[in-house]
Order: C-alpha cells, then sequence, then structure tokens
C-alpha cells in the first residue's frame, strides 16, 4: 500500500478577514482537515476599529490543491478575498527575528560586526549577550542565524512573513 | 484574536431608548429569548423541531402559549436535526431546531454533518451555559462552536443580547442563499434572559461579508452553449444543487434538454429533478448507478455536470473517469469547480440562473444529429442492468427486494410520494427501483450516508406536507438508530409510513464482505432483531409482516389504507445483492453485473478505498 506524494509549489496568500472570535481556528482547521500545508502564518488586525484582520500564510503544494486552498477559504463567511500573491505578480516578503547571541572575547566582536553587515540592530544587550534585530527576506534571516549558530546563538524567535504585491495598485 | 468591540459598519444600531419609537418600544423590553422567537417569525419558520434542557429553559419558556411557532418534541436531538432536514428537503425551506447545551448539542452533531454534506439550509439553535461559566468545564458545557466548526457553513457564539436579532437575520440569510447548508447559533443562558437596551439589525441587503454569485458571465455561456451545439455525444449529469436552486431549475433543465436533446443522468442526490419516464433519462449514475448512464459517461465527448460535485461515489476511478470529454461544470460554490476532476469550462452560478442564462444563449442553434449516439445508448439499456434474478438462490421462495421496491413505485406512484430512506441496499434500491417524476420527492443521505435518517426525516417532510403521501424505505438495522421517533409520529399524528426491507443483515456490509473478504461475515448479522410489528403496536402504530410475495401487493395496499403511521417488516431474500456495482477505485467500464461471479478478495490498494 502506497500513499501518493505530489509536487509541491510554495505559494503565499493574504487573507483578509472579518476579526471575529475563532476565524484562526476557522482556517488553520480547514488547512488540517483538508490536508493542506501550512510553513507560516502572521496575523494581525489591521483597520482602525480593529474590525478587519490581515492574515499571510505560505503554503505549499501543487497547483490544483493551491487553487482549492483559495477556493475554500473564500468560502468562508468572514473571509472577505484572497490574493496568490505569488501568482498575482511581484512582491516583497519580509519577516522579523529576534536573535539572542551569548560569547565574550573575539565571539563577540564577530557577531557584531556579522549584525552590521546584515544590518541588524542591537535591541538588548549585556556584557556577555546581544539580542539582535533583523528584518528581511526569509532566506536573509536563515543565512544570519546560521552564521550565529557559530557565535553562541542561544534563541531564535521569527514572526513568520508578510507579504505584498510592489507596484501602486491595493490588492 | 479579539471580538470587534464595535459592530462593523454594515450594521445599523438603534439605539431604541433614544428613540422611543411605538415599534421599538415593545422590542425594548424583549429578552434575548423573546427577540429569538420574534426572529423566527419573522423568517417565516412553521416548525422548531427540539428538545429542552437546562440551558435553554427561557426559550422553552417563551415558547410556552406562542401560537405562533410549532413545537416538535423529537425524543433524540439526532431527530431533531433530522427531521429538520426531511422538512426542508420536502419544501424547500429551512429546518429550524432547538437543543440544550452539552449532550443537546452533540447529539445533534451527526444531523449538522448530514446537511452541510448534502447541503440543507438549516439554522441550529443551541443552549450554552451562562457566558460567565464558558470555558469552566461547567456542568452541561460542551464546546459547540468547536465542535461544530467544520460540519456547518458558519456558526456563532452569540455574548451580547444586542447582536443576536442580527445574528439570526445573518443565519438565516447564509443557510438559504448560495450553496445551502446549516448555521448553528450558540446561545448562553444569561444572553437568554438578558433584555438588551440597545438592538443591532443587519441589514438584509447583501453585506461585504457575503454575497454569493447567482448569475455567470455572458461570454461563459456563450461557450458553454457552442461547446454543447457541437457535441456529439452529450450528457448532461444533474446533482442536488439543482433541486438545491428550487423548482424553477428543474423546468429549465426539462427545457435545455428539450431543446438540446442531450441524455439525462443524476447523482443520488438529483433524483426527482429529470422525469424517471423520459426517453432520455439513464437512470442514476455512479457506483450503484445503470450500465447505460456509466457508459455514456465513459464514451461522451461533452459532459454538462450541472449542480453535482463529482464524488467518489460518481466518478469511479478518477484517472478513467469520462477520458475523452470536454468537461462544463455549473456550481454555486466555486470550491467545487475543479477540486477532483479538472473541467474545460467552469461556471460559478446558480443552477436555476445559469440555465435560464443558457436557454436564452443557446437562442435558435440546432443540436447535432444524436442518432448515432442515442443508437449506442439504446444498445447499452439493452442489457438491461437492472434485471435481477427472479428468485433467490439460498431461499427461492423469499420476496425479492428489488421486487418489493417496484411494488411499492407501482402502487403508489399515482400519488406521488415523498420517499425517505436510510442507508444501505434497501437505498440504493429505492434509488434505482422507485421512479421520480418530480423534485423534492426524494430524501436521503447522501454525502454522510447516514443510518438513521430516513424516519425523522419523513417526520419532517410529513408536518411540511401533511397531504402527502410519506414512506421512508428502511433497512431492518438503520431502522433501530432512530427508532425512538416513533413516538414523535405518534404524538403529532403524523401518517408516516415505514417500509422495512428486512433482510436480516446489514445487507451492504455483508455484500462488501462477500466482494472483499470472502464472505467473512464479521458482525454483520442483525441478530436479536425486534419484532417489529408489535414493537409499532407499542408506539401506537399499526405494524403489518410480509413474507411471501404473494401477499406483497396487499400488504402494501393495506398499509396505503391505514390512516395513521404503519410499520411495514417486508421479509425479503436475505441473500440479495445491489448491482451493477463499481467496485470503489474501478472504472465505469468495470461494473459488476448480475450474473457476473463477485466473490472473493481484492490487494491491499481496492480494500483501502471506501
Ligand atoms: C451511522 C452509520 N453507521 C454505520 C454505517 C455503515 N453502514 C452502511 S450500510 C450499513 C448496513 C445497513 O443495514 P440495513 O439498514 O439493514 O440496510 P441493508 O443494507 O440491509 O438494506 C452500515 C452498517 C452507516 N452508513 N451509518
Ligand atoms: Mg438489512
Amino acid at each position: 500500500m502506497k500513499i501518493a506524494h505530489d509536487n509541491a509549489e510554495r505559494h503565499v496568500l493574504t487573507v483578509t478577514v472579518d476579526n471575529e472570535p475563532g476565524i484562526l481556528a476557522k482556517i488553520t482547521g480547514l488547512f488540517t482537515a483538508r490536508g493542506y500545508n501550512i510553513d507560516s502564518l502572521t496575523v494581525a488586525d489591521i483597520s482602525d476599529d480593529h474590525a478587519i484582520s490581515r492574515i499571510t500564510i505560505v503554503t505549499n503544494g501543487p497547483p490544483q490543491v493551491i487553487d482549492q486552498i483559495e477556493a475554500q477559504l473564500e468560502r468562508l463567511v468572514p473571509v472577505h478575498g484572497v490574493v496568490d500573491l505569488t501568482t498575482a505578480g511581484s512582491h516583497v516578503e519580509r519577516e522579523l527575528a529576534l536573535i539572542k547571541v551569548t560569547g565574550t572575547g573575539e565571539a563577540r566582536v564577530e557577531a557584531l560586526r556579522v549584525a552590521d553587515i546584515f544590518r541588524a540592530s542591537v535591541v538588548d544587550t549585556t556584557t556577555e549577550s546581544f539580542v539582535f534585530e533583523l528584518t528581511g527576506a526569509p532566506d536573509k534571516i536563515d543565512s544570519f542565524i546560521a552564521l550565529m549558530r557559530e557565535l553562541g546563538l542561544v534563541e531564535v524567535g521569527r514572526s513568520g512573513i508578510v507579504g505584498m504585491l510592489r507596484g501602486a495598485e491595493g490588492s | 484574536m479579539q471580538t470587534a468591540p464595535e459592530p462593523s459598519k454594515t450594521e445599523k444600531e438603534e439605539h431604541v431608548s433614544d428613540h422611543p419609537h411605538p415599534d421599538n418600544l415593545k422590542a425594548d423590553q424583549q429578552s434575548g429569548a423573546a427577540i429569538l422567537t420574534q426572529c423566527l417569525v419573522d423568517q417565516g419558520v412553521e416548525f422548531v423541531f427540539g428538545y429542552p434542557g437546562g440551558a435553554v429553559l427561557p426559550i422553552y419558556d417563551e415558547l410556552f402559549g406562542d401560537e405562533r411557532l410549532r413545537h416538535i418534541l423529537v425524543r433524540h436531538e439526532a431527530g431533531a436535526a433530522h427531521a429538520a432536514e426531511g422538512y426542508a428537503r420536502a419544501t424547500g425551506k429551512p429546518g429550524v431546531v432547538l437543543v440544550t447545551s452539552g449532550p443537546g448539542a452533540t447529539n445533534a452533531v451527526t444531523g449538522i454533518a448530514d446537511a452541510y454534506m448534502d447541503s440543507i439550509p438549516m439554522v441550529v439553535i443551541t443552549g450554552q451555559v451562562p457566558t460567565g461559566l464558558i470555558g469552566t468545564d461547567a456542568f452541561q458545557e460542551a464546546d459547540t462552536v468547536g465542535i461544530t466548526r467544520h460540519c456547518t457553513k458558519h456558526n456563532y457564539l452569540v455574548k451580547d443580547p444586542a447582536e443576536l436579532q442580527s445574528v439570526l437575520e445573518e443565519a438565516f440569510r447564509i443557510a438559504t442563499t448560495g450553496r445551502p447548508g446549516p448555521v448553528v447559533v450558540d446561545i448562553p443562558k444569561d444572553v437568554q434572559i438578558a433584555v438588551p437596551s440597545r438592538r443591532i439589525t443587519a441589514k438584509l441587503t447583501a453585506s461585504h461579508r457575503y454575497t454569493p454569485q447567482m448569475a455567470a458571465p455572458a461570454e461563459q455561456l456563450i461557450e458553454a452553449v457552442e461547446m454543447i451545439a457541437a457535441a456529439e455525444r452529450p450528457i448532461f449529469y444533474t446533482g442536488g444543487g439543482v433541486i438545491n436552486s428550487g423548482p424553477e431549475a428543474t423546468r429549465l433543465l426539462r427545457q435545455l434538454q428539450d431543446i438540446t436533446g442531450a441524455p439525462v443522468t443524476s447523482t443520488l442526490m438529483g433524483l426527482g429533478a429529470f422525469p424517471s419516464e423520459h426517453p432520455d433519462w439513464l437512470g442514476m449514475l455512479g457506483m450503484h448507478g445503470t450500465y447505460e448512464a456509466n457508459l455514456a459517461m465513459n464514451k461522451a465527448d461533452v459532459m454538462v455536470c450541472i449542480g453535482a460535485r463529482f464524488d467518489d461515489r460518481v466518478t469511479g476511478k478518477l484517472d478513467a473517469f469520462s477520458p475523452d470529454s470536454k468537461k462544463i461544470h455549473i456550481d454555486i460554490d466555486r470550491s467545487s469547480i475543479n477540486k477532483t476532476v479538472p473541467v474545460e469550462l467552469g461556471i460559478v452560478g446558480d443552477c436555476s440562473t445559469v440555465l435560464g442564462q443558457m436557454i436564452e444563449s443557446w437562442g435558435a442553434r440546432k443540436p447535432q444529429d444524436l442518432g448515432e449516439w442515442k443508437a449506442r445508448i439504446a444498445g447499452w439499456r439493452a442489457r438491461e442492468c437492472l434485471a435481477y434474478p427472479e428468485k433467490s438462490a439460498k431461499d427461492p421462495s423469499a420476496i425479492m427486494p428489488q421486487r418489493a421496491v417496484e411494488r411499492l413505485h407501482a402502487l403508489t406512484h399515482k400519488r406521488e410520494p415523498i420517499i425517505t430512506t436510510e442507508v444501505g441496499q434497501h437505498q440504493m434500491w429505492a434509488a434505482q427501483y422507485f421512479g421520480f417524476e418530480q423534485p423534492n420527492k426524494w430524501l436521503t443521505s447522501g454525502g454522510l450516508g447516514t443510518m438513521g435518517y430516513g424516519m425523522p426525516a419523513a417526520i419532517g417532510a410529513q408536518l411540511g406536507c401533511p397531504d402527502a403521501l410519506v414512506i421512508d424505505i428502511a433497512g431492518e438495522a438503520s431502522i433501530q438508530m432512530n427508532i425512538q421517533e416513533l413516538g414523535t409520529a405518534s404524538q403529532y399524528r403524523l401518517p408516516v409510513k415505514i417500509f422495512i426491507l428486512n433482510n436480516e443483515y446489514m445487507g451492504m456490509v455483508r455484500q462488501w464482505q462477500e466482494l472483499t473478504y470472502e464472505s467473512r461475515y464479521s458482525n454483520s448479522y442483525s441478530d436479536s432483531l425486534p419484532d417489529f410489528v408489535k414493537l409499532a403496536e407499542a408506539y401506537g402504530w399499526t405494524g403489518i409482516r410480509i413474507t411471501e410475495e404473494s401477499e406483497l401487493d396487499a400488504g402494501i395496499e393495506a398499509m396505503l389504507a391505514t390512516d395513521g403511521p404503519v410499520i411495514v417488516d417486508c421479509m425479503v431474500a436475505k441473500d440479495a445483492n445491489c448491482l451493477p456495482m463499481i467496485p470503489s477505485g474501478a472504472a465505469h467500464t468495470e461494473m459488476l453485473l448480475y450474473g457476473d461471479a463477485h466473490e472473493g478478495t481484492m490487494d491491499d490498494e481496492a480494500k483501502a478505498l471506501v
């Protein structure tokens, strides 16, 4: 008995929703119930009256599954709209990370030097530690973390991706 | 996430106390429970199917003496939900359910899930523990909104009585428009008691948050009619969406068929949309569909799927499903399009609206000469796939169940009965041998396949259609799943008929065990059956037993001649199987027919399919 696997593509979706109780459970539950993947998910309300939230979901799957994900999301009553940034055009993806590194001497100096190259800022420091804040595309954060691993990495927190279409048009 | 502290912009707030308009004064003094019953009346609700309990007592007190709503007291909340489904499917109006918190709500879940799978409009009001106790594992607390999240079209927990009216208005709109479905409104007990000082009413006009697309773009319809007009081997494959869309959709389907000449097949849920006596009717398709319907699907060059969803019971093996056809799919739910079967043209819209648009776009076109196609179909029909063996191999004197359904049809069809079913072989035989000429006459649990659906559904249908002959074609195992509802029918003097095809087996399970597990009948024998005739009598029903074929017609006539409710315990052949059958995962061309040997075993791949 073999279990089939398909070729997956990575897609970034933004979903605007009514900010009502249970909406996140509804959306994440839809993904688990139908066997879709979530690589990252971010959410926060975006309107003055806190009534609307925007969710950015990074998922992967074959094209017909991505299309189904979009259709299934649009079917939920509190969902206003879904945009697949990956197919909609050129877009930016950003992620924020907080990275704690401990060390003294040469390692500490080196950590600071690398942080400078990556334009990470120091948001907290003690004589033997730093907390760096870094914003950027996910792979930039990956490389920064990889370097810090050799320089006393203690803890990483990542926000997950927020994305938006380039250009003057709203999505 | 937090609740929005302010109502969204599409809702209108009325500070009733600031504006003492005469109409609003009374509203001002209404408790949550009174607002609820008023909303139900305003929505045109006739019946509430329910069962009381601690968390809904304020609502039950409002119902006391309220002549505007008729509460139907069931015997189990599952019965309430299925009765509401039966009412909805027979009348086209939403079914309304009222149950208490905790076990009341969880007992109703099967019916809610059933309505979700079959797109039945339903509003379920559940009581909840008071807001202050939510989350404390209070007595009879269940996370109803959490439990029903994925088997409802939408659900709500109403924490502010001021929102109750707008929530209920929206709940009915969501349940009944677009692709219909169940909506749960969970109301804590304190919200039922509180008298809100302000009231939020939702504008009934389409709000930003829920606007189903009804009509399709004109260019899609031109493309569709051109594909159909060019087809040499067209087929219409219709489903429950045509029934859900209302009688107009049925009328338009028949009209479109008339001008295009295309033969028609239907899913289990769509039976009745196209008349079974029409020469271009192919019968049901799919796992237990007819030879002609499945082969026509397989050989068609243009398939028009109208309000159906390419269920695995219909398609069989996906990569062999209608391999040479261009496909057009009309569905109000865009997520149904390209879900399992890729189509050339997906049209999002309401069946009746789109069928109307299609007829208009067809204009004066002429279809191709379909003579050759119809001749091929006639060849398949000649195989007479529904011709079952005259006698049971093991018990030659036993009544063949197929014959019982044929006789039931012959003796009742003039009265255009409403037929409900349970789940199993009897359900499939009813679908195969009971011809339907009109929509809303065939109520069955298709998507979820819920044993125990038929009797409560018959009760709901009988309430909605008091003059109709309503018959539940049942199996002896399924009927026991909601047997307690005999009491409900007695109480409300509903003359429903239950016709049990008693084969002393969970026949459908036995059939699969023969096919797949070398006839090891693990737990599929219906042991220790009750005496259904005595059981009927115990509840004040009439009981009739039929054991010989010679008694069949007289037994059915006696059932029809009885004014009150009747159980007919019709003893049928224990070994009859339901054919044709496409074993799951097989192609439409690999049908098993009467006369084929089909006992044996299967490889793991086939066993894994349901
Ligand atoms: C609630 C529920 N449990 C189990 C099943 C699985 N099941 C499908 S058909 C069937 C047997 C039904 O037996 P009966 O009602 O006697 O009908 P028959 O097939 O004999 O006509 C069973 C157990 C189901 N469909 N629903
Ligand atoms: Mg049986």
